[in-house]
């Protein structure tokens, strides 16, 4: 379960730059609940995400991941709970280390880092199987340092990552947006699979409205801060682009405007 | 053929200070290679090393226990620099200045004095320059070679333990370390430490050899474990692929370094021109591969066969 309770957040408050980027977020999230989100430029997308992950401090409210209220953990502590990957490919993964490496890092997540091996022969064999399964030939590649990687290639690799040891729930911001278009259907369709696979709650931000609306069992669209449409179950089954297009102007009074969304509609 | 017999004669001993500098210089390699931090702390720490050894040994403290010491005052000069930079948000470079000037302080209240004399005849050491030519198991050449060998063994397990794999990804991605669970702060600290523990080692080694701890004996320390880090690389970088051979590396560019001190030196160069000398060489060296870089990149835009593209 994942509950957002009224959170809030600006930016550089008191200049000439504040930037009211949340404004008093409302969201509750059930058990393997799959969640796409789409905005505008500037919505707030991307600030509700790393406040869920802690990147920065909430100014009010609090989130709450499974009755554990981690308003006030710092981000590496909250990470015990989320997987996530970043729209930047370059940002998921260690580029100076190995493939088997940065698998190894993920799986101790939320564990003690002590002097135990860092990797063992055993995780060997398991990571050589998982990276089988995303079918991109890493299986072969284990030790080769992730920066020598593609995009497509340390997306997924990241994807694994963040869901090797089960998250609570799992944070994907735009993670295909980087990627052309081949590689970004496979990317996504790998991320279909694992969260079905493991049940993950999971909160997806895209500039996709025909991925947002086929993906997951919820959409939700923000404008400048704040949650305007809010649709789940059959009724998101059945949505078509113009509905949704004319829900979000009733809603919020104002023409759906992002150049990503519309171009790629 | 003079300056040949001449330079053959002086190579134990530019081989052995490469080898005591070359501790030093696996320590700058944690720093700047690993956490990709420049730490001028270490200007400092080498003569807090040598400054700790030294009072001791000449209190009649053991020798080893001495040298753990000094490598403990060299975790504690290093923590001090990684509190600056992580705790209270100072830019590494400037922590590192602000550790290595007030140390100065610190070292000469270790000593009470600017320079303390220790001599190997009245006193026992594990180094010194006079035995650089014995055939014998204290030669420096042996006895660093060894704590070298050991230093890296222990190095290159450590680094593959969950804690030193922590402290890599904290230096290669500090978004990605902290989405994993890694504490960057606590880990940029112990990298640190780790590294100016190594470095006043490295001190205390150099302080016996050499006879004498001064207040000074770091100056300028930071830019002559750059230039082992980089020649190291340079010249061994494409066969040395594994961490440990990385580190062996990186004590081959400071033997090296050495070498070729000794040689400009025998030579006739001015010996008040050295520092120059080494600043000059490390800045070309860092310099080329970016110059590389630039030059292949405006071949990219003018790609050969002389058809513009549109």
């Amino acid at each position: 379960m994942l509950d957002i309770i009224n959170v809030e957040k600006t930016f550089n408050p008191g200049t000439i730059n504040e930037k009211k980027a949340l404004c008093g977020i409302n969201l509750h999230l059930d058990e393997g609940d799959f969640v796409t989100v789409i905005g505008g430029n500037g919505a707030g997308k991307s600030t509700m995400l790393n406040m869920i992950a802690g990147v920065y401090p909430v100014d009010c409210g609090s989130i709450v991941i499974d009755g554990t209220d981690v308003t006030r953990l710092p981000e590496f502590k909250r990470a015990r709970y989320l997987g996530r990957v970043f729209q930047d490919p370059m940002t998921g993964t260690a580029p100076d280390m190995q493939i088997e490496e940065n698998l190894a890092l993920a799986a101790r997540r939320g564990k003690c880092r002590l002097l135990r091996p860092g990797i063992t022969a055993k995780e060997r064999k398991e990571y050589k199987e998982l990276l089988k399964v995303l079918d991109l030939g890493l299986e072969d590649r284990l030790t080769a340092k992730v920066g020598l990687l593609s995009g497509g290639q340390r997306q997924a690799l990241t994807l694994l990552m963040a869901t090797l040891s089960k998250p609570k729930l799992l944070l994907l911001d735009e993670h295909t947006a980087a990627l052309d278009p081949k590689t970004a259907k496979k990317v996504l369709d790998i991320t279909e699979e694992i969260v079905a696979k493991n049940n993950l709650m999971t909160v997806m931000i895209t500039h996709n409205m025909a991925d947002a609306i086929r993906v997951g069992n919820r959409l939700i669209m923000m404008h400048e801060g704040q949650i305007v449409v809010d649709v789940r179950g059959e009724e998101k089954k059945q949505l078509t682009i113009e509905q949704l297009l004319r829900m979000f102007e009733a809603s919020s009074g104002s023409q759906f405007t992002s150049d990503k969304v519309m171009l790629s509609k | 053929m003079e300056i040949f017999g001449q330079l053959l004669g002086a190579l134990p001993g530019s081989i052995s200070q490469g080898l005591i500098w070359g501790i030093m210089a696996i320590g700058v390699y944690l720093t700047y290679r690993i956490l990709d931090i420049a730490d001028l702390t270490v200007d400092g720490s080498f003569a807090t090393g040598g400054a700790v050894a030294v009072v001791l040994i000449l209190n009649g403290c053991n020798l080893w226990l001495a040298m753990l010491i000094a490598f403990i005052a060299g975790l504690l000069a290093g923590a001090a620099t990684g509190l600056l930079h992580t705790f209270m948000g100072i830019p590494p470079i400037l922590a590192g200045i602000l550790t290595q000037l007030s140390l100065y302080s610190v070292n000469l209240k270790i000593m009470g004095k600017a320079n303390q004399s220790i001599n190997v005849n009245q006193t026992d050491l594990l180094v010194s320059l006079r035995w650089v030519k014995e055939f014998a198991f204290h030669n420096p050449l042996i006895t660093v070679g060894i704590v070298l060998a050991v230093l890296i063994a222990v190095l290159y397990w450590f680094f593959g333990t969950e804690m030193g794999c922590a402290i890599r990804a904290t230096g290669s991605n500090l978004r990605m370390s902290r989405a994993q669970g890694i504490n960057t702060n606590f880990n940029k600290v112990l990298g640190i430490m780790l590294s100016n523990g190594l470095v006043a080692l490295s001190g205390a080694f150099l302080a016996q050899y050499q006879g004498f701890a001064d207040v000074k004996m770091g100056q300028g320390a930071i830019v002559i474990g750059l230039a082992a880090v980089i020649i190291g690389e340079a010249l061994l970088g494409k066969i040395f692929k594994n961490f440990a051979l990385r580190l062996v590396a990186v004590t081959c560019g400071s033997v090296i370094y050495y070498i070729v001190i000794q040689a400009v030196i025998t030579m006739g160069l001015d010996a008040n021109l050295l520092k120059l000398l080494s600043a000059a060489i490390v800045a070309i060296f860092l310099a080329v591969p970016y110059w590389k870089r630039q030059y292949k990149e405006t071949h990219m835009r003018r790609p050969k066969g002389g058809k513009a593209h549109a």
